[in-house]
């Protein structure tokens, strides 16, 4: 009996984001994690490439030799993606990435993420928008996370932003996607790549996001808060493959009833 | 002398002269990290001849993990 052959690999079209190529449309965070080897083991098993991380103060006076982020995860191997996350200003997220290029040697894709209300977490878009207009001018490549408004992605777009990122439900919620139809709106008219951040909560929140035409999925506490991270973190992996074939395969149309079997209606016995 | 660094007054035993003893005093020389001096961020390139003085706000910052 011949085996079966091994499967294709299953996503052969790369996620481009200001020119550059990335095989994996997962992206994920680096924080929450027990340690620094759980952070790891959980990033490889995703396959993601580009990993957001936060700027935050060095804990100066402590020991220098302590394990950090970057001996885990080596900018050379992974795309760093700094993110905002903690500023409530345009001032502070155009401060904090500044700073973030300086420290990554000159890169300058970044995550913009200005929130509004520390309760929620959700975005302050007046804010975000004034500090996308800076980080563009500035040189910039900006993925920007949003709200689920169609009218501030497109206004975000014009600005320059090289991504756009709406929330499916509240960050670290794992609510899943509350919004498909406005997810849809805005995937529809962006001529940039649009990926959901935030609010995944498992891996069938991943693929319907994929299913809806996002161009990938950002998540952190999907993983991190899984009773088993890696075991998660391998299913988002799938999902978001799986997610993104099904949208390449084109769905059948949704039907209140088939009155059409499967099987053959002739030659039936009898 | 007395630098507030990262939100914290700070005195060193010996002098420093330069962003880059203070790199060095705190044991952060070949570290990830980026500094601003009283708002105005500082290229690596430029810690050794970017002088500190007293009453100064040093920033120095790092990666670490966050979603």
């Amino acid at each position: 009996m011949n085996a079966p052959q091994a499967p294709s690999p299953a996503v052969t079209d790369p996620l481009i984001i200001a020119g550059r190529a990335y095989r994996s449309r997962l992206l994920v965070g680096t924080g929450k994690y027990k340690d620094f080897a759980e952070t790891r083991a959980a990033v490889v098993a995703s396959g993601a490439e580009i990993v957001t991380v936060a700027i935050r103060r060095t804990n100066v006076g402590q020991d220098a030799n302590a394990p950090s982020l970057v001996d885990a995860l080596s900018p050379s191997e992974f795309a760093y993606l700094p993110n905002t996350a903690g500023c409530y200003t345009a001032d502070d997220a155009v401060r904090t990435l500044r700073l973030a290029r300086e420290l990554l040697d000159g890169h300058t894709l970044v995550k913009l993420e200005v929130l509004g209300d520390p309760h929620t977490l959700f975005p302050n878009v007046r804010e975000t928008l004034t500090a996308a207009e800076t980080l563009v001018k500035e040189g910039f490549q900006v993925m920007v996370y949003t709200s689920d408004d169609p009218i501030v992605a497109r206004e975000l777009e014009a600005i320059g932003c090289v991504a756009i990122m709406p929330l499916a439900s509240l960050i670290g919620s794992g609510m899943g996607i509350l919004n498909p139809w406005n997810l849809k709106l805005i995937i529809e008219a962006a001529k940039v790549p649009v990926l959901v951040d935030a609010g995944v909560g498992t891996a069938s929140d991943a693929a319907i996001a994929m299913e809806l035409g996002c161009s990938g999925v950002l998540m952190n506490t999907a993983l991190a808060a899984a009773r088993d991270p890696v075991r998660m973190a391998r299913a988002m992996r799938l999902a978001v493959e799986a997610g993104r074939e099904a949208f390449l395969a084109g769905r059948m149309p949704r039907k209140f009833y088939a009155a059409s079997p499967s099987s053959p209606t002739t030659g039936l016995i009898g | 002398m007395e630098l507030t660094i990262n939100g914290k007054a700070r005195t060193f035993d010996r002098p420093v002269a330069t962003v880059a003893d203070v790199v060095r005093a705190l044991a952060l020389e070949g570290k990830r990290i980026a500094v601003e001096r009283n708002g105005e961020i500082v290229p690596r390139s430029r810690y050794a001849d970017t002088a500190v003085g007293d009453a100064d706000h040093l920033e120095i910052v790092g990666a670490v993990g966050g979603g």
